[in-house]
């Protein structure tokens, strides 16, 4: 009997993300078939891969928000890093390799590298203290990104990479070419990002999010969230499960940054601000706190909606109806979710008063 | 398990107070030894000179009234909190740079005196992450539902079911853990503790909150469990009927200090201990 109930929980956990699947795929074929038969205009076109780019940032943001309870104010950062490292290596890469899609896989790889690398460096050292220091580094870390950024030179020539702080300083030669520009940003980028793409992605960070939260090292993300001090005593330890999760969101963060930079022909740093950041976290709670479905579907509205208002000649309006409908969604799904969230907050904070063992 | 060698088991090593160690372990070194153990808070001595010893196989019990530093003792044991002065050896092995996760790595387990159990998870994942480090899978195994992800699942399922047996919440396995009345929020919580496989067993007020059938077949359960795994078994506890009825020795904490410890014959009439915790009849 116990063997048939875990067959039906494990088809009913695996269910719920085939679901989360079977939804992006459905989307993806809607629309292919809307453009084959020229019902979208170009501008909504133009949406569709930043759109996946959100999703797979507010997915992977859940898994440190939701799932591991820890406030991340930095998201952006590492969406950055690997917009302009996918960037970089995209433009190396367009002389040897051919075939964009391949530059494009490489490219995600790369940025997903150095998001991961980022996280790692920001999380090694907070994640080891007790308390909300997460949120004040991620910020912090954020701004610096953008900031380096707003003051780095990278070009390109037969020597190989050169960095520099002005565009003089590269010295490139005659055959080079300025990739990332100062204040200017990331120029005169081959667009290489495509909707299939974007929607691989999409699937790759459900598979990665969702099976991870249903096996032994999400369990203990879990219960690290749950109960901290009961964590440990079973003997799980908090920096190594924290770290996992912090670190598989960033490195998701990078390749949705590849893939963000090379769907335009210039990037700015500055698009990767707080604001961004915070964006996305406003997607993963009115989503649902641990629900990777209303990530998807708040993502995917959410950043639609004010462009869509844009077209509709209402643009005095558009953020009035923007904020209006953000109301009514979290007044929808305020019941369980913002309570849970606020409760955490409280547990929390009782926790780090207390902090004692009863 | 241990990173350090077990100690001969015939080996006898010096103890505060052999006799109260049961007939069956006496040839046999203490599962746990306090020496001259202490804290403070600031200015507060919680627990002061705690020396106990305690027998491979013993169920043992610390008593004393509300604020005596019973549950302090455990967070000792457990280095929530690190001791001030003192030692504390498991097996023999001291436990001074061990932190809370590798004091149960080294096989201690314990239960809340509040409970603390994964309220948002179900029963069964809250024994499977008792069972968390002997799952061996790792991280993208468990991404990539690799061979190992499902033998794995499967072993620690069954192994979860088995031990929800022992208090036959097997029925339970699919609900919050949260969702459970009180009585079996407790009996998970100890069943959790036992998924980590430890020699030592720390149960903090487990009767606390049963009525008298269920504090009756609590104390079944223990001494079953005791028999089964042949673990050490120290628990807490105000409910004098269930202290007297299964502890084979007792010691007794008031103020921070040991006033006395003894058989449960020997305290019941001990003068010391009627005077300042028996004597004023069950409170807690
Ligand atoms: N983290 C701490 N900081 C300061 N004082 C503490 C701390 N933890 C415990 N104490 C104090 O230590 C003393 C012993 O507390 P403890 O919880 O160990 O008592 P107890 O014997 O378990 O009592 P009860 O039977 O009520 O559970 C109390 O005076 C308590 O206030
Ligand atoms: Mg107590």
């Amino acid at each position: 009997m116990s063997l048939k109930q875990s067959g039906r929980r494990l088809s009913k956990q695996s269910l719920n993300g085939f679901i989360n699947y079977g939804i992006v795929i459905v989307a993806y074929l809607v629309v292919q078939l809307m453009i084959s038969q020229g019902l979208m205009s170009n501008s909504l076109q133009s949406l569709l891969v930043p759109v996946c780019c959100y999703v797979v940032m507010a997915v992977s943001l859940n898994l440190v928000v939701g799932v591991s309870g820890e406030l991340s104010l930095g998201h952006a950062g590492f969406m950055s890093l690997g917009a302009f490292s996918g960037i970089i290596v995209s433009v190396t890469l367009q002389s040897v390799i051919d075939l964009a899609p391949l530059r494009l896989f490489i490219s995600m790889v790369v940025g997903a590298l150095v998001g991961g690398i980022g996280g790692v460096i920001v999380g090694v050292p907070v994640l080891r203290l007790r308390g909300d220091y997460l949120a004040i580094v991620t910020l912090a870390f954020g701004e610096i990104i953008k900031n380096v950024i707003m003051v780095l030179y990278v070009g390109v020539d037969e020597n190989g990479l050169h960095f520099a702080t002005s565009e003089a300083g590269l010295n490139l030669t005659e055959a080079g070419t300025a990739i990332v520009k100062g204040p200017m940003g990331a120029v005169g980028v081959v667009k290489v990002s495509t909707f299939t793409a974007g929607i691989l992605l999409v699937l790759f960070t459900l598979l990665i999010v969702q099976n991870m939260v249903h096996s032994r090292s999400g369990r203990a993300i879990l219960a690290l969230r749950d109960n901290r001090i009961a964590a440990e005593s079973v003997g799980i330890s908090v920096t190594k499960y924290k770290l996992m999760a912090f670190v598989t969101s960033a490195a998701l963060a990078g390749a949705a940054g590849a893939l963000f930079g090379l769907n335009y022909s210039s990037t700015l740093a500055s698009r990767f601000d707080f604001n961004t950041s915070i964006l996305i976290l406003v997607f993963v709670v009115l989503g649902g706190l641990g629900n990777i479905r209303g990530s998807i579907i708040a993502a995917a509205l959410l950043y639609i909606l004010p462009e869509m208002l844009r077209n509709f000649d209402v643009s005095k309006y558009r953020m009035l109806i923007y904020a209006i409908i953000l109301i009514l969604v979290m007044l929808a799904t305020n019941n369980p979710t913002i309570r849970n969230f606020f409760l955490q907050l409280r547990q929390q904070a009782q926790e780090r008063k207390g902090g004692q063992a009863q | 398990m241990s990173t350090q060698p077990r100690r001969e088991p015939t080996r006898l090593v010096p103890v505060p107070n052999p006799n109260k160690i049961p007939e069956r372990d006496v040839d046999k070194s203490p599962i746990l030894e306090c020496r001259h153990l202490g804290i403070d808070f600031g200015g507060l001595t919680a627990v002061k000179d705690f020396n106990m010893a305690i027998g491979r196989t013993e169920i043992a019990g610390l008593i004393g009234p509300n604020g005596a530093g019973k549950t302090t003792v455990f967070n000792l044991l457990t280095k929530v909190y690190q001791p001030t002065r003192g030692t504390i050896l498991l097996d023999g092995m001291d436990t001074n740079s061990m932190n809370t996760v590798q004091v149960n790595k080294a096989g201690i387990a314990r239960t809340f005196q509040n409970i603390r159990l994964f309220d948002n998870l179900t029963v069964e994942d809250n024994v499977k992450l008792g069972l968390h480090n002997h799952i061996s899978y790792g991280m993208w195994s468990g991404i990539f539902r690799l061979p190992s992800y499902w033998r794995e699942e499967k072993v620690a399922h069954d192994r979860a079911m088995e031990l929800l047996s022992i208090f036959d919440m097997g029925y339970l396995a699919k609900f919050k853990a949260g969702s459970l009345p009180y009585g079996a929020q407790r009996k998970l919580e100890i069943v959790r503790a036992l998924a980590t496989n430890p020699s030592l067993l720390l149960l903090d007020e487990p009767a606390a909150g049963m009525n008298p059938s269920e504090t009756a077949e609590l104390m079944d359960n223990i001494v079953k469990i005791r028999d089964m795994f042949g673990i050490a078994i120290l628990l807490i506890e105000h409910d004098m009927n269930l202290v007297m009825g299964i502890c084979e020795g007792i010691a007794v904490l008031n103020f921070g200090q040991i006033i006395a410890k003894g058989t449960p014959d020997e305290i019941k009439n001990d003068p010391a201990v009627i005077e300042a915790y028996l004597g004023k009849k069950k409170e807690g």
